[in-house]
């Protein structure tokens, strides 16, 4: 059985429409089962949402999902930490596509510190639906989405310390669950 | 209870105040369902015309935490949603009982994670743990038939300021076939 890979054919059209809208912006697409990923650089992240949504022979209309990645201890190289993945389809042309970004920690990750880094521009204004996404991956994995209308934490309570799926987190937590108000027969 | 039988002709019969009260007690056993997860399912089952909770007099399933004495915490617990048992838990008024059902109520189960809790008796006095995942209706009633046995005899341990102790009683898990009626398997009395 031969190990060799089919060489990535990356036929998707939406890509050279992309790619001549933002000539400038260091672009990279991957193709795994027919599925495509277009990776872009986070500061460019909101202009390319926006042509993807706007322009009429892209016209994803429907993000269908926002999501993160820890990639800390990913056995291959990736270019960052932390990616934002967004899920993006489009009902005219039956086309589905898959936007990826990458950030990279500038402090510590255990705590809720707020790191500049780990910002990308909301998406809010082009599909409103993905308000609760952004707050989903604001909970979890501590990405700011900047000129979001409410950036809370959605799942978690208030003043929760920490963003649970980041992969430095443990799974039983740090005593979180433990460390509450006991009632009994006393106060009852 | 089949006293018309040993009642005299007359119509009056003899007998001790807390009995009669107790046993009040006992045949009205209203349920407050904290039912949070699958376990929940099991409970309405047990209150099913199947099962018929209302044979033991537990069928009234009270929303109001005010109008219940017995809270079935049915399934698992996240640390948010604890404030609110506390806060219901605190509000049913005395006499009350608790009873955890099943394993994530009584010690989060498979569930261990951040944000589950592990046992709700770590937050609140729990009377009874019924095992099991999800527990069989049968099993439930037996729970629920332990807290009436111990109501029945005046088995109510009280600190020194009237308020009653967590009895903190576990159910055998029962899994053979024995010819009705059984016994309970805690040792009530
Ligand atoms: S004990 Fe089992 S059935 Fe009950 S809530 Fe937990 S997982 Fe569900």
């Amino acid at each position: 059985m031969s190990e060799q890979r089919p060489a990535v054919q990356l036929d998707h059209p939406t890509l050279p429409l992309v790619k001549e809208a933002f000539s400038t912006v260091p672009l990279q697409a991957t193709q795994f089962r027919n599925q495509t990923t277009l990776i872009v650089p986070s500061q460019h992240l909101h202009d390319i949402m926006r042509f993807l949504c706007a322009d009429p022979r892209c016209d994803y209309d429907f993000l269908s999902d926002v999501t993160a990645v820890d990639y800390l201890g990913y056995p291959a190289k990736t270019q960052g930490r932390f990616a934002v993945v967004y899920l993006l389809a489009s009902y005219k042309h039956n086309r589905r596509l898959t936007v990826k970004t990458f950030l990279d920690p500038t402090i510590d990750t255990t705590g809720i510190d707020v790191d500049p880094a780990l910002e990308v521009e909301s998406v809010t204004d082009i599909w409103p639906g993905c308000e609760w996404r952004e707050r989903e991956v604001y909970d979890m994995f501590g990405i700011r989405f900047t000129n979001h209308p409410d950036l809370r934490r959605i799942l978690m309570w208030r003043d929760y310390p920490a963003h649970p799926l980041r992969k430095d987190y443990p799974l039983r937590g740090r005593g979180e669950r433990e460390s509450y108000r006991v009632i009994d027969r006393e106060e009852s | 209870m089949g006293l018309e039988a040993a009642l005299p002709v007359d119509g009056f019969m003899t007998t001790q105040l807390n009995r009669v009260i107790n046993w009040s007690r006992r045949s009205a056993v209203w349920p407050m369902p904290f039912a949070t997860a699958c376990c929940g399912i099991e409970l309405m089952a047990t209150a099913s015309s199947r099962y018929d909770l209302a044979r033991f007099g537990a069928e009234v399933m009270r929303f109001s935490p005010r109008q219940a004495d017995l809270m079935i915490v049915a399934g698992r617990v996240a640390v948010k949603m604890l404030p609110v048992l506390q806060r219901i838990y605190a509000q049913m008024t005395e006499p009350k009982w608790v009873i955890s059902m099943g394993a994530c109520a009584s010690t989060g189960g498979v569930f261990d994670t951040y944000a589950t809790v592990q046992g709700v008796d770590q937050f609140i006095p729990v009377d009874v743990y019924v095992p099991g995942c999800p527990p069989r209706p049968e099993q439930l009633m037996e729970g629920i038939m332990a807290i009436q046995k111990l109501i029945d005899d005046d088995n109510i341990p009280y600190d020194g300021e009237g308020k009653r102790i967590p009895l903190q009683l576990a159910l055998e898990p029962n899994y053979r076939p024995k010819p009705q009626p059984v016994d309970v398997s805690v040792g009530a009395t």
